[in-house]
């Protein structure tokens, strides 16, 4: 590499990483706890579980479990109900004033029997909602997402330009080289380059579908305005649906559409995942890769026909494959455990990376004082070029 | 491929493909393939601590 490249490279891995570094480390930071959510949730008592019932206890008709909740707050409108894969017995079901209402009020509802098990705490509690918030938006709604993202791509930038320097740096050293009792900086930075290294496909990864999920609510956005729209044209001026059709009857109607799939959860009308006439009912398969993906039935909420059924676009199955992807949910406590220690090895990459940068700001300062005690005029000359890198 | 070549990335690359083998036969897979998925992700880990703290 030419010494011209070589200080390009330097000036793009320099400045992306500065301007990233504290927000990436915020997002280390926060993401630890969030890993381990379900555990932390058991330990402060936020979990819900369902009581234990005899064999075969049944199941509850969707209607029932609506009207449970409801009952709670007859004066708001449902929102979503949905399912997790491994915990069928339960319902979370959440009302609101309007059907974007961002306070609404979860409910966990026994899917065999219809009774209220728990109001759980919103966003997990006060401590792990505020490490959420500070994890996906900085309390600032979808801008606060989008620069977010912005950071995951200067990250990104970051890592390719540190591949990138990796090659003259390491050149003449074999892998894993780290050059003790010489100076701090040096063991330093062989650490930055060993650990930057070895995490750099996991890092890459992390980042950019980290990234990819800060768009989700523009692509929800963009599909609302294209397909859900398109699907929607015959109910061109129509009223919004008085009375609502039957769950339980939707739901069947929607099973017997995708044989082989289950609920995963339910959009009611007006919200972003159904629209103003539609149930938005989203069916996911029960194999490993295919319970990812869901596939949208809307049903008419008046009449309780289909509307129509179609596979999510492209864009909406990659955000949703992204997801596991950055949260390491998806392979038991081995992967979550490798996943906080993969956080940990970044943060030493990050927080070593600022180091090498503050010490060289000091040896060039240094270098260019003695310079310019020994030799007057040399000295700005070498501030400047020092500088330039 | 040169021998230069092998000797200053052939280490990377086989830690990248470790870490894109665990990252997606987990997804693809239960059981056996989350223990798959366990192992690679180590690999590279455990490759990063042995030297950094090796003396």
């Amino acid at each position: 590499m030419s010494s011209h490249l070589l200080r390009r490279w330097s000036w793009i891995h320099k400045w992306s990483s500065l301007v990233c570094t504290v927000f990436m480390l915020l997002l280390c930071i926060t993401g630890l706890p969030l890993i381990y959510h379900h555990e932390i949730a058991h330990l402060l008592g936020n979990d819900v579980e369902a009581p234990a019932l005899g064999p075969n206890p049944g199941r509850a008709s969707l209607d029932e479990v609506i009207a449970a909740g409801r009952a709670l707050y007859p004066n708001k409108i449902m929102m979503y109900m949905s399912q997790e894969a491994d915990a069928p017995a339960i319902w979370n079901v959440t009302l609101g004033d309007h059907p974007t209402d961002e306070h609404y009020k979860p409910i966990a509802v026994d899917a065999r029997t219809a009774n209220v098990i728990t109001e759980p705490a919103f966003e997990g509690g006060a401590f792990m909602s505020a490490v959420f918030r500070l994890h996906v938006d900085l309390f600032a709604g979808l801008p606060g997402k989008l620069f977010l993202g912005f950071m995951g791509l200067l990250l990104i930038v970051a890592i390719v330009s540190g591949v990138v320097l990796y090659a003259p740096f390491m050149r003449k050293l074999d892998f894993g080289t780290v050059r003790r009792g010489r100076s701090e900086r040096l063991k330093w930075l062989d650490l930055h380059n060993l650990l930057g290294i070895v995490t750099l496909v996991w890092a890459l990864v992390v980042g950019a579908t980290g990234m990819v999920n800060t768009w989700a609510d523009v692509l929800l956005k963009y599909w609302q305005a294209t397909e859900i729209a398109a699907m929607l044209e015959p109910y061109k001026g129509a009223p919004p649906p008085l009375r609502l059709a039957s769950m339980e009857a939707a739901v069947k109607t929607a099973e017997a559409a995708a044989p082989g799939m289950q609920v995963a959860f339910i959009a009611f009308p007006g919200t972003p995942f159904a629209s103003p006439h539609h149930y938005g009912v989203y069916m996911r398969g029960d194999a490993a890769f295919s319970a990812r993906l869901y596939k949208p039935v809307l049903i008419d909420a008046q009449t309780g026909a289909i509307t129509d059924q179609r596979a999510l676009p492209w864009y909406l199955t990659a955000l949703l494959i992204s997801q596991p992807l950055h949260f390491g949910d998806y392979g038991g406590a081995w992967m979550q455990f490798l996943w906080a220690l993969l956080d940990v090895a970044t943060m030493v990459v990050l927080g070593s990376g600022l180091y090498l940068w503050v010490q060289r700001g000091r040896a060039v300062k240094r270098h260019a004082r003695a310079l310019a005690q020994g030799a007057g005029v040399a000295g700005p000359v070498l501030v400047r070029s020092g500088e330039g890198r | 491929m040169s021998r230069a070549f092998l000797k200053l990335w052939g280490m990377p690359i086989v830690l990248g493909v470790l870490t894109v083998v665990g990252l997606v036969s987990a997804l693809l897979g239960d059981g056996i393939w989350d223990t798959v998925s366990a192992f690679a992700l180590a690999v590279p880990l455990a490759v990063g601590v042995w030297y950094g703290l090796r003396r």
